[in-house]
């Protein structure tokens, strides 16, 4: 295939230190020319310093960025194809909305600039805008003249510094869908950072989870939420029920049986890394049915809470070992359990991921503090 | 009663600006006298002779045009040097910072008879003559701090990502620097230099260490006036300073205003 456009965007072992502190560990990474990438991490994590180091604003401590063949570590920001929207939109004050937009088109001498700018405000619905000041919009009106102040360039690559986080959920919504839209109409390498597991699964070709200045795992949203290489991967991106498990031997059919707690549980082989024995059994809430399987895998327990969120019911379930299970039943019409019935709860061989039992149950987990 | 505690602010306000005010009131007013004898101190006639005749005096107007000239050359030197220095001590953590710091206030807190005695032994050693060489290099020296102070509060308000967002949309330095950093800047600047012309323009101490016979300033001759009975001219020229000063300030609001207006 013919390679048309700058080429894939590159990053051999950039790390980034502060003093002593290091901020993104050395990482090695090459995102497709014209895909969707998301960055995905808690706060803090590094996120941020690896986009400005792309942009040219940070000095990569160690490493190389390349676009295409192009080496561009050493050169200015200015001279990088690259556009940011930046976390807290950094609009120019004393000009109006639609100089904004223009600025980048203004440098590059563009005839056209007038009209391009114009397009683009009209597509985050602030066409009617153009001369005001944006210390006189709300903030997400703000962070959508950022994202067309940015996107008006058809850069090589445009990162994105959680564009989208100021918006209420249907104009959200409505924003992903255009970005998205954008980007393949125009074939523009997008780097997405965002807070939002399900906005990044939903827009990504593919997402990377970073934990503090370490990539964790790098794939397509459904292998990373199907196969989490990490319980930090796991409990980061949706929820997931760890059950400490271990290996006890073979059961035919490329399956292995695992004691849970003192239940056997047949576990699909391809699964276990190569001599684990002691490990995370993970099953996502949605593969745990409410109700007997085909009397394999199967737990036993009580229900302790159940909230009905309209398409789908969550329910806590308590094991003998005092730990709750999280299961997800959905509004299908089958008989909705009540608190304290006594349920059995089960799941199809090769629907867990197993992980090894050294690593931190909780890691990744988002501490949702509750007032009262 | 409650009609007068709402308005009592309003009062209170109005009578301290009619104080501050009146000495402005009283040199105008006598601008229009045509005195009897040396002193303009109690009204004679009504006349417009000073202001069809403002130069009449001997020397007035060259004092003024020669406090005009060093004004406008000490404030925008001042104000370019100034500038530089309140970013680099605003942006730039470096060796000297400190010790630059307290140079920069240094000539605010030293009395001016110091600073002019001195000056002037150090212009004597260097072989610097007196007069309007000397004045003028001093008024630069005394007008950068308060530059400094100026632009440095409105520099540190300046938010760094701004420029960055420039970098990132294109621009190279320099364009940033016309584009973004001067423009948001400027107030600061510009407050600056107006303090900077006027601390030039009415300082008497300084300057009057390092003048020559043949470079007299309008303070300077306004002084000298004053003990041989004062020309109604300088009372023209006060008045016609005052509405200058007023005047710019009026301006300034209204422009800014009306953007804001035109913005909305
Ligand atoms: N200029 C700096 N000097 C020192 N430490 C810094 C600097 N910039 C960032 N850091 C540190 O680097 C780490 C990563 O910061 P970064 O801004 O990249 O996080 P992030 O993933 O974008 O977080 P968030 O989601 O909250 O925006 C943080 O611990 C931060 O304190
Ligand atoms: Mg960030």
């Amino acid at each position: 295939m013919a390679q048309h456009g700058p080429g894939d965007l590159e990053l051999i072992g950039l790390t980034k230190s502060f003093d002593d502190f290091t901020a993104v560990e050395p990482m090695d990474l090459t995102i497709p020319q014209g895909s969707f990438f998301a960055l995905l991490g808690p706060s803090g994590c590094g996120k941020t310093t690896t986009l400005r180091m792309v942009a040219g604003l940070e000095q990569p401590t160690a490493g190389q960025i390349l676009i295409g063949d192009t080496d561009i570590t050493n050169t200015r920001p200015h001279q990088r194809n690259v556009n940011t929207v930046f976390q807290s939109y950094a609009l120019f004050p004393h000009m109006s909305v639609m100089d904004n937009v223009q600025f980048g088109l203004r440098r590059r001498g563009d005839k056209d600039a007038k009209r391009k700018a114009q397009e683009a405000l009209d597509l985050v619905e602030l066409g009617h805008a153009g001369r005001k000041k944006p210390n006189q919009l709300s903030g997400g009106m703000q962070q959508r003249v950022a994202l067309a102040r940015a996107l008006v360039n058809r850069p090589d690559v445009l990162l994105l510094d959680e564009p989208l986080g100021a918006l209420d959920l249907k104009l959200r919504r409505q924003m992903q869908i255009e970005l998205k839209r954008i980007q393949q109409e125009v074939g523009l390498t997008f780097i997405h950072v965002t807070h939002d597991q399900e906005e990044a699964m939903t827009m990504a070709d593919s997402i990377a989870v970073m934990n503090a200045g370490r990539m964790e795992q790098l794939g397509d949203p459904a292998a990373l939420y199907e196969n989490p290489s990490s319980t930090f991967v796991a409990n980061f991106l949706g929820q997931s029920n760890l059950l400490a498990a271990h290996v006890t031997g073979t059961a035919g059919d490329g399956r292995l049986t695992a004691d849970v707690h003192g239940h056997e549980v047949l576990v699909d082989a391809g699964r276990v890394p190569a001599g684990l024995r002691d490990v995370w059994l993970g099953v996502r809430p949605e593969k745990l049915a409410l109700g007997e399987g085909n009397g394999v895998n199967e737990l036993k327990g009580t229900v302790s809470d159940a909230s009905f969120s309209g398409v789908a019911t969550q329910y806590l379930v308590r094991m003998p070992w005092g730990m709750d299970l999280t299961v997800v039943q959905q509004n299908d019409g089958s008989a909705r359990a009540r608190l304290g019935d006594a349920v059995t709860l089960s799941w199809d061989p090769g629907h867990e991921f197993v992980l090894d039992s050294a690593q931190d149950e909780d890691a990744g987990v988002e501490h949702v503090v509750v007032d009262g | 009663m409650s009609w007068l505690r709402r308005h009592l602010l309003l009062f209170a306000a109005v009578a301290v600006l009619l104080y501050m005010l009146i000495p402005n009131v009283v040199v105008a007013v006598f601008s229009f006298n045509d005195p009897v004898g040396r002193y303009n101190y109690t009204w004679t006639e009504f006349s417009t002779r000073a202001w069809t005749n403002p130069c009449g005096p001997q020397g007035l107007c060259d004092s003024l045009g020669l406090s005009l000239r060093i004004g406008l050359i000490a404030s925008l030197i001042a104000t370019v040097f100034g500038t530089m220095i309140a970013f680099a001590l605003g942006r730039y953590r470096f060796r000297a910072r400190s010790g630059t710091n307290l140079l920069i206030f240094m000539p605010m807190a030293t009395p001016e008879v110091v600073m002019g005695s001195s000056l002037l032994t150090l212009f004597l050693m260097m072989g610097v003559s007196s007069g309007g060489l000397a004045i003028t290099i001093a008024h630069i020296m005394f007008c950068v701090s308060f530059v400094v102070v100026a632009v440095k509060a409105r520099v540190a308000t300046l938010d760094p990502r701004l420029e960055e967002a420039a970098a990132d949309l294109g621009a190279n330095p320099p364009q940033t620097f016309l584009r973004i950093t001067l423009p948001l800047a400027a107030p600061g600047i510009l407050a600056g230099a107006l303090l900077a012309f006027s601390l030039s323009f009415d300082d008497y101490i300084i300057t009057n260490f390092n003048a020559s016979p043949s470079s007299i300033t309008f303070p300077m001759y306004v002084w000298g006036a004053a003990q041989r009975g004062a020309p109604v001219q300088v009372n023209v020229i006060g008045t016609v300073m005052f509405i200058a000063a007023l005047a710019i300030v009026l301006v300034s609001q209204l422009l800014t205003s009306r953007r804001r207006r035109a913005a909305a």
